[in-house]
């Protein structure tokens, strides 16, 4: 057959194969160029931000520049005993720059991040420093405070060089480098992070479970409930979930507080005295409660969705089989429903993981989150650089929680309702 | 739901606990809505049923806290409704020409990298929001967008986006691409195709994100914290502030209001999905 080797031409005499290749790039192309408007402004309105969040959480410039005589004069000093006296006469010349830029102010804060006791020295160094002679400069600092003679204060600078630092993600963990350049824990009084990253997966572990185990019953209600009943019931859905998030913790708020109506009905049913009534906002408890009611409904629509699918010829074959009703619920049906769980339980836990607002306003102090800590550090410690350190943290956690499910169950598995 | 009637006992017994817990669960769920209805109307300052309101008694009742939401000087609630209308609909404008456009590029089976692509588009739905409001705010403060509308406005697109995609995506996985096919061979160009044969169809979805994109500005609060000034204040923002300084019953009053237009929302969504449903029947 003499043919096959026989290029097939297309009317304009251009072999087929290299036309049809034209025609699919020139398809991939329109498609991409539909496409394209949204990607560039995801890409420079969300993505690049949060790489801009990466290079904050790790940049240590500020010092590096700061001190720039300071550095080069410490290249040569092995930290092992005092620097010489080149050192102290590089830091006397930067430190009366940044007087008159009036920036050691903010040296002061910077080192005070590294080791405690900077701020107070550096004050007294600025008002002892204007009467400074010329040469030798190591004498006359450390006259100022028997802690610039101490060799701890200045490797403590020496450690601020490197113009990218890990710090803040240390201290995200409650450790930190201490002078040896051991990563250590912080003393166990002062660990304030991990007990509230704890927190946080506790919280948003319990309130997955709850949520499941409320959602379960009333999805399979609804998936077999004749369609005019269901779609009366599904309102109950869908009327929360379309709600402001702020209308509904504010009706947790009245529910919830000392004289509200819950405390009323247990002390009405005898369940507690009424001048002893539970407390059940602004801790734990208050976080826990509005905040299952509040994700329930991301747990029911996938729930309802993948059941409604689930014929009920099934479960009658499993009962003909001579199956009890469990035993036809948990062989036949339950592994049915896996993938709504799946998507139920990644999207309420995701959401939980990340709360701010409603942990905020009942969650009082025992019941905040990681967000609440990040938001505090944005808007009144500013420190930016740790804020984003931490919300870097939480993000991979995510990540990482996404990779597992799509491993486990695959991601296009969730749907909207 | 009736059972059978040779139904053995103990499932009937837990047949009943069953609906017993559905009918909790769902009051669970509900129930914490309609608090908010007769409190509103509270004539008292407190934010307890007061003994007359549990009597019924109509000097209990007052329209007061409405009165206070409209022309009350303490809280700048009109200029907040006014911000809240503004940015959500400039927003959903927004992402709904974005995001349809590009799901008809994702629809199409010539994307390449379409998973990649799809994860990009969708991620600001999938990142926790606290996070999503550091990266945006950094953004904006470098744009020097902080404290505009046009900032909140371009926020709000990112966060309202990956909803229209997902929606007008699942409408366009039912779509039959042969009408489009059709139209083009009678001569229309894709311009026209799109305005008179795939929108049309399409347009239920379109809406449906659109009215997600919609209640996803309007209810947004942690990123709005982050970029409104004084000027950019919205309906949440006050109620935000609200709640956490002291619970008003005016608050209420305006809760109130936004359950009517939650059900209104809802509403119209439902025969939007139904109408889909119908229309994806036929085709089928």
């Amino acid at each position: 057959m003499s043919s096959e080797n026989k290029q097939i031409l297309t009317t304009d005499g251009i072999p087929l194969e290299v036309s049809l290749k034209k025609a699919e790039k020139k398809n991939k192309i329109k498609a991409f160029l539909l496409v394209a408007p949204l990607l560039l402004f995801i890409i420079i309105t969300y993505v690049f931000p949060i790489g801009d969040m990466l290079m904050r959480s790790v940049d240590d410039k500020m010092v590096t520049e700061m001190l720039p005589k300071t550095y080069k004069s410490m290249e040569t000093w092995d930290g092992e005993e005092l620097p010489p006296e080149e050192v102290f006469e590089a830091f006397y010349f930067d430190f009366q720059r940044l007087i008159e830029e009036e920036r050691e102010g903010k040296l002061s804060t910077q080192l005070n991040y590294t080791k405690n006791g900077f701020k107070s020295i550096i004050k007294k160094l600025r008002r002892k420093s204007k009467s400074f002679e010329e040469g030798n400069y190591k004498e006359q600092i450390m006259a100022v405070h028997k802690r610039w003679a101490d060799v701890e204060y200045w490797r403590a600078i020496k450690r601020r060089a490197p113009a990218y630092t890990y710090q803040k993600y240390l201290k995200g963990m409650d450790m930190y480098e201490n002078e040896k350049g051991e990563i250590v824990n912080v003393a166990e009084d002062r660990r304030v992070h991990r007990i509230l990253w704890l927190r946080t997966l506790e919280i948003a572990f319990f309130v997955t479970v709850f949520c499941f185990l409320m959602a379960y019953p009333i999805a399979h209600l609804l998936a077999t409930l004749p369609m005019k009943y269901s779609n009366l019931l599904m309102i109950c859905v869908l009327l929360p979930f379309w709600t402001s998030l702020l209308v509904r913790t504010a009706s947790w708020m009245i529910l919830l507080q000392q004289q509200g109506i819950v405390n009323d009905f247990f002390v009405m049913i005898g369940l507690v005295s009424d001048d002893n009534r539970i407390e059940m906002m602004f801790n734990k408890t208050g976080s826990y409660v509005a905040m299952t009611q509040i994700l329930l409904p991301f747990m029911v629509l996938p729930l309802y969705s993948v059941m409604k699918t689930i014929s009920p010829s099934l479960m009658r074959a499993g009962k003909s089989l001579g199956g009890t009703p469990f035993i036809a619920f948990w062989k036949v049906y339950f592994p049915l429903t896996i993938p709504g769980i799946g998507a139920g339980c990644l999207l309420v836990f995701i959401l939980a993981i990340g709360y701010y607002i409603t942990p905020a306003l009942v969650g009082g102090a025992s019941g905040t989150l990681i967000s609440n800590q990040i938001a505090f550090h944005m808007k009144s410690t500013l420190d930016w650089s740790f804020a984003s350190a931490m919300g870097l943290m939480l993000l991979s956690g995510v990540l990482v929680i996404y990779w597992l499910y799509n491993k486990l169950v695959g991601i296009d598995n969730i749907k909207l309702g | 739901m009736a059972l059978p009637k040779y139904t053995e006992t103990h499932y009937r017994i837990w047949h009943y606990i069953y609906l017993t817990i559905c009918a909790a669960v769902f009051f669970f769920l509900i129930a914490p809505l309609f608090v908010i209805f007769p409190l509103s109307f509270n004539a008292e300052e407190f934010l307890v049923f007061s003994d007359g309101m549990k009597r019924l008694d109509p000097d209990a009742f007052s329209l007061r806290w409405y009165q206070d939401m409209i022309y009350g000087t303490k809280n700048p609630w009109g200029l907040a409704a006014k911000n809240s209308f503004v940015i959500a609909i400039f927003a959903t404008i927004g992402s709904v020409l974005l995001g349809t456009v590009a799901a008809l590029g994702l629809s199409s089976r010539h994307m390449p990298y379409k998973g990649l692509i799809m994860a990009v588009l969708i991620s600001p739905m999938i990142v926790p929001l606290i996070i999503s409001g550091v990266a945006i705010f950094f953004f904006m403060a470098k744009a020097g967008l902080a404290a505009t509308h046009t900032g909140i406005v371009l926020a709000h697109i990112v966060l309202g986006t990956p909803f229209v995609v997902i929606t007008v995506t699942a409408t366009l996985s039912g779509f039959d691409h042969s009408v489009t096919r059709a139209a083009a061979s009678l001569g229309s160009n894709p311009v026209n195709t799109f305005m008179k044969i795939t929108l049309p169809l399409i347009l239920p979805g379109v809406i449906s994100g659109g009215l997600f994109a919609f209640v996803t500005s309007f209810d947004e609060v942690v990123v709005v914290l982050f970029l409104a000034g004084l000027e950019n204040t919205t309906i949440p923002i006050q109620m935000w502030t609200g709640l956490r300084e002291q619970l008003s019953p005016t608050i209420l009053a305006v809760a109130t209001c936004l359950i009517v237009l939650s059900t209104l929302i809802l509403v119209t969504a439902e025969l939007l999905r139904r109408r889909s449903e119908r229309l994806r029947g036929i085709n089928q």
